[in-house]
């Protein structure tokens, strides 16, 4: 074999081994927490996007396709599942707190799936975005695996909905403090609550930072918004005329 | 050890959960119903174990690192977002905004009103 042909096979391996999606991920992720912590938790540097980000740009500049980068990054996003499930115990513990607020919040969860679905779907579709778009957008605040599940069910791209999750949560970390202290909101119960239900686990992350009682109340409301979600969805785009 | 043991319990939980999912003909995924099953698990059982509270705390101390590769997923749509990036990101940012505002609000209003009534019912 010539040295061409081996400086080749290397670049293959390197492209296609899962060895380099997953240590491209976990290093990109420790700079963008470097940078995070650096600009004082400047909700701007959110360590998603940057990290996405300086990804997207290395694949592009290797030439390397997302299939190549998922097999690494497979085993990451693989742990969402158990994560997710792990949301039971910050939930069990705060559960004396939530059983109070028991109302508001089931109140407060139906009104935001209608709110949440129909805001993004009648601005894309106002701005003129295709009917698959509109339909991907739909459960955009639920947690990302749910949220795939579900647009697979009403028959969106799943992986444009993964995306459009994940920004979606971003973008929530970013303005949601911001917003509660102009609305001179100032407990955490209600912060967490409207917190994870725009913005689900990157929502829920942020609002570890500010407070644990913040960050269980997030996680409550990522969970139940994730089920009720899941079961209203469907049937309010059927009711809606969209499927 | 005890951070091992505690996956262990929250990957056996996910698969019950999915296993249920199934059976049921759910339309939820299995990691929500695996933290239903484990939260009703809890209430039962009365106390959270260390081996739990170690994967739990460890595994959300990360959770943003677990959004990264599906955020990735992005660039696949290279030519539907240069066709639609204003609708998207004005439909994202808008319907963030109007969750924002709109849920914080009634959640205020509603515990509000209902902390009002609460001594009537002890």
């Amino acid at each position: 074999m010539s040295i061409d042909e081996r400086l080749a096979a290397v670049w293959l391996l390197i492209q296609s081994s899962p060895l380099t999606g997953l240590g491209l991920t976990l290093l990109v992720y420790c700079l963008a927490m470097k940078l995070y912590k650096e600009s004082g938790h400047n909700p701007l540097i959110n360590p998603v996007i940057v990290s996405v980000l300086i990804i997207i740009a290395t694949l592009i500049i290797t030439d390397t396709s997302y299939q190549q980068y998922f097999t690494g990054g497979e085993l990451i996003h693989f742990l969402l599942g158990p994560a997710t499930v792990s949301l039971a115990v910050p939930l069990y513990m705060q559960l004396h707190r939530i059983k109070k607020l028991l109302l508001p919040i089931l109140i407060t969860l139906v009104s935001s799936v209608f709110i949440g679905c129909f805001s993004a779907i009648y601005i894309a579709d106002w701005l003129g975005a295709s009917l698959a778009t509109q339909i991907s957008i739909a459960p955009k605040s639920v947690t990302t695996p749910v949220a795939m599940g579900i647009s697979e069910n009403i028959g969106g791209i799943v992986s444009l909905t993964a995306g459009l999750a994940v920004t979606t949560g971003v973008i929530g970390a970013i303005l949601g403090t911001k917003i509660f202290s102009l609305m001179a909101i100032k407990d955490d119960s209600i912060k967490g609550i409207a917190m994870g239900l725009t913005s689900h686990g990157i929502g829920t992350a942020r609002a570890f930072q500010v407070s644990d009682q913040m960050g269980a109340f997030s996680g409550l409301a990522m969970a139940i918004t994730a089920f009720t979600t899941a079961f209203m969805l469907p049937w309010i785009l059927s009711l809606a005329g969209f499927l | 050890m005890d951070f091992i043991l505690g996956v262990a319990l929250l990957i056996v939980f996910q698969l019950l959960g999915e296993i249920t999912v199934i059976l049921f003909a759910l339309p939820v995924s299995g990691p929500v119903v695996g933290l239903v099953l484990l939260l009703v698990t809890l209430i039962i059982r009365g106390r959270v174990g260390k081996q739990l509270k170690a994967a739990s705390t460890t595994l959300l101390g990360h959770l943003s690192l677990l959004f990264v590769p599906a955020g990735v997923g992005l660039m696949l749509h290279y030519q539907l977002l240069a066709k639609e990036w204003l609708a998207i990101s004005v439909a994202l940012v808008i319907g963030t905004v109007i969750m924002l505002v709109s849920t914080a609000a009634i959640m205020s209003l509603t515990t509000r009103l209902f902390s009002k009534g609460q001594p009537h019912e002890h």
